[in-house]
C-alpha cells in the first residue's frame, strides 16, 4: 500500500523571541506569549529561503529512507514563499539531489496546505504506477508584516516527504479534503507581506476547515477519536491546535506530541508536516496517526497514518525534529530586521 | 543587465550544487571543480565523475568584516579553506557557526545555500557552504 518511505526536515538555526519582538512595538511581551501560546520562532539566516530549505529537507529525507534519487519520478514543493515568481523551486531542488531529468516538477502555493496536497498529488501518481516514488516538500520562509500580529508567528522551516509504495515506514491508508472560498488571509501579486481577517481566521476558517475535515475522514473510514495514538492539527500558534482539540474531544495528551508550535511556531507549508514528522521520530510500529492540515482560502487535508515495523531500520541515520530544535542561536530584533530585509538600504 | 550570469552559472550548477568533480583512475587524485585534462597524467590521465561526499575539516580561515556588495547582510562571516575527506582543498563560507567559534582542524558538512544573486530582477545562485556537523539522536526506539 501507499505510505511514507522516508522523510526529513530542516529547521533554520536562528530564534527570536515572543518577548523580543513585543519589546520594539511596545507590547506586552509575557501577556502575548502566554496568550497564543507562541515562546520564540524561527527565523532563516541571510542566505537561506525555500529553496535551500527544501534542499537540505528533500536531502535528509532521501538518506533516512536509503533510497536512489534517480527513482523519484516527481517532487512538488508548497510554499508561499518560493524565491521565484516564475520559475519553480522544483527543479532546483531534482538539480541538488542529482535526479534524472526523466521527472515532473511543480510548485504549489495553498497557504499552510501546499505540502499536503503535494503528499496527496505524489500518492496518486504512485498508486496509478506513473511513478515509483514522488518527493513532497512543504517549506516556508513565511512573511510577516513588522508591527502585525503575524511577526510572531511568521517562522522558516521545511519538511520533505518520499511517497513510494516498497518499504514505507508509515502506510498513508486514507486522505480527504474540505474545501472552501474563505478569504481569511491572502496576499496580493507584488505586495511583500500579507493581509489576514483578523478575528475572522478562527471559527469559519481554522476551525470550521480543520474539524469539517477531521469529521469528514473520520466518517469516510468509519473511526472515531478512540482510534488513533497521535492527533496533528495545523499550527498558525499555540492556541489553535489545542482548542481544536478540545472541541472533536481529543484527549490531550493524543496531542501535545505534535506541538512544535511552541519552540518554532508556525512553519506555514511545513507546519502540520513538522509535527507529523516529529511524531514519526517517536511513534511505535502499529501506532495510529491522525493528520489535519490547512491552508487559508481555504482548506484541509486529513490523513490517517499506520506507522509499520520498517520505521525501526531507518532511526539514527538523520537529524530529528528535535534535533534541528535544540540547536539554536537567539538573535535580537535588529539582527532580525537585517537578515529578513527588512532593511531596505542594505544590499 | 536581467539576463547576466545565466550561461555562466548554468555550466557551473551541477559541480556547485553537489561538489561534484572528478577523479583520475591512472594517479588516483581528485579534482574539484572538475578538469578536462588530468594535469599529473595528461594523455595517460583517465577522468571519471566523482560526486565529493562533502565532508571534510577546515584547513584555514578568515573572517572577514569589510565586505563587498551583496554579502553585507551577512557580516561577520568565516570564508574557509576546507580540506575534504577526499584531499580536496576548496573555498567556501563556514555557516551556522560564530565567528568565536571556527577553528582550524573543525570537521564540516557541505551544506545548500544562496550564494549570490545578480540584483533584484536577476537570477538567484545557490550552492555549497560548509556548517559544523549537527549531531544527530535518531530517538532510538526504546
Amino acid at each position: 500500500m501507499v505510505g511514507i518511505v522516508g522523510y526529513g526536515v530542516y529547521i533554520p538555526r536562528y530564534r527570536i523571541k515572543t518577548e523580543e519582538i513585543a519589546r520594539v512595538w511596545g507590547d506586552d511581551g509575557k501577556r502575548l506569549a502566554k496568550g497564543l501560546g507562541v515562546f520564540e520562532k524561527s527565523v532563516p539566516g541571510p542566505d537561506e529561503e525555500v529553496a535551500t530549505i527544501s534542499v537540505e529537507a528533500a536531502r535528509n529525507a532521501v538518506k533516512y529512507a536509503g533510497i536512489d534519487p534517480k527513482d523519484i519520478g516527481a517532487i512538488y514543493v508548497g510554499s508561499e514563499s518560493h524565491p521565484y515568481a516564475v520559475k519553480p523551486t522544483g527543479t532546483i531542488v531534482a538539480e541538488a539531489l542529482s535526479c534524472t531529468t526523466d521527472l515532473t516538477c511543480a510548485d504549489y502555493e495553498f497557504a499552510c496546505k501546499a505540502g499536503t496536497a503535494a503528499i496527496q498529488t505524489t500518492m496518486g501518481l504512485v498508486q496509478s504506477n506513473m511513478i515509483k516514488i514522488g518527493l513532497a516538500i512543504g517549506a516556508d520562509t513565511a512573511q510577516g508584516r513588522p508591527g502585525d500580529a503575524l511577526e510572531y508567528s511568521a517562522a522558516a522551516g521545511g519538511v520533505a516527504i518520499l511517497v513510494g509504495m516498497d518499504n514505507v515506514v508509515a502506510t498513508i491508508e486514507a486522505t480527504s479534503s474540505f474545501t472552501t472560498d474563505t478569504p481569511d488571509f491572502w496576499r496580493r501579486e507584488g505586495e511583500d507581506f500579507p493581509s489576514h481577517g483578523a478575528r475572522f481566521t478562527g471559527e469559519p476558517a481554522y476551525f470550521r476547515h480543520v474539524g469539517e475535515g477531521a469529521r469528514l475522514l473520520m466518517r469516510k473510514t468509519g473511526t472515531t477519536i478512540d482510534d488513533f495514538d497521535y492527533f496533528v492539527f495545523h499550527m498558525p500558534n499555540g492556541k489553535f491546535p489545542l482548542a481544536m482539540g478540545r472541541q472533536l474531544g481529543v484527549p490531550k495528551e493524543k496531542l501535545e506530541d505534535s506541538l512544535v508550535v511552541r519552540q518554532i511556531v508556525n512553519t506555514y507549508s511545513g507546519s502540520a508536516m513538522m509535527g507529523l514528522a516529529r511524531v514519526l521520530d517517536i511513534a511505535k510500529p502499529g501506532d495510529k496517526i491522525f493528520m489535519v492540515s490547512y491552508g487559508s482560502g481555504a482548506g484541509s487535508d486529513a490523513f490517517i497514518i499506520r506507522v509499520e515495523k520498517e520505521i525501526l531500520n531507518h532511526r539514527g541515520k538523520v537529524p530529528t525534529v528535535d534535533d534541528f530544535i535544540a540547536r539554536k542561536t537567539y538573535i535580537d530584533y535588529s539582527e532580525y530586521a537585517k537578515y529578513r530585509r527588512k532593511i531596505k538600504a542594505l544590499a | 543587465m536581467g539576463e547576466q550570469g545565466v550561461a555562466h552559472v548554468w555550466r557551473k550548477l551541477r559541480a556547485i550544487y553537489n561538489i561534484e568533480g572528478n577523479h583520475c583512475k591512472t594517479c588516483d587524485s581528485y579534482f574539484f571543480p572538475p578538469r578536462l585534462v588530468c594535469p599529473n597524467c595528461r594523455r595517460k590521465g583517465q577522468l571519471e565523475e566523482h560526486h565529493f561526499k562533502g565532508l571534510g575539516k577546515v584547513h584555514t580561515f578568515a573572517i572577514v568584516r569589510q565586505a563587498p556588495e551583496g554579502f553585507k547582510r551577512q557580516v561577520p562571516y568565516i570564508v574557509a579553506q576546507v580540506e575534504l575527506d577526499e584531499g580536496v582543498r576548496l573555498t567556501a563560507q563556514i555557516v551556522n557557526c560564530d565567528p568565536e567559534d571556527v577553528e582550524i582542524g573543525m570537521r564540516v558538512r557541505a551544506c545548500f545555500r544562496k550564494i549570490t544573486e545578480y540584483g533584484e530582477r536577476g537570477i538567484i545562485v545557490y550552492g555549497y557552504k560548509f556548517e559544523p556537523v549537527l549531531k544527530v539522536t535518531g530517538h532510538p526506539y526504546p
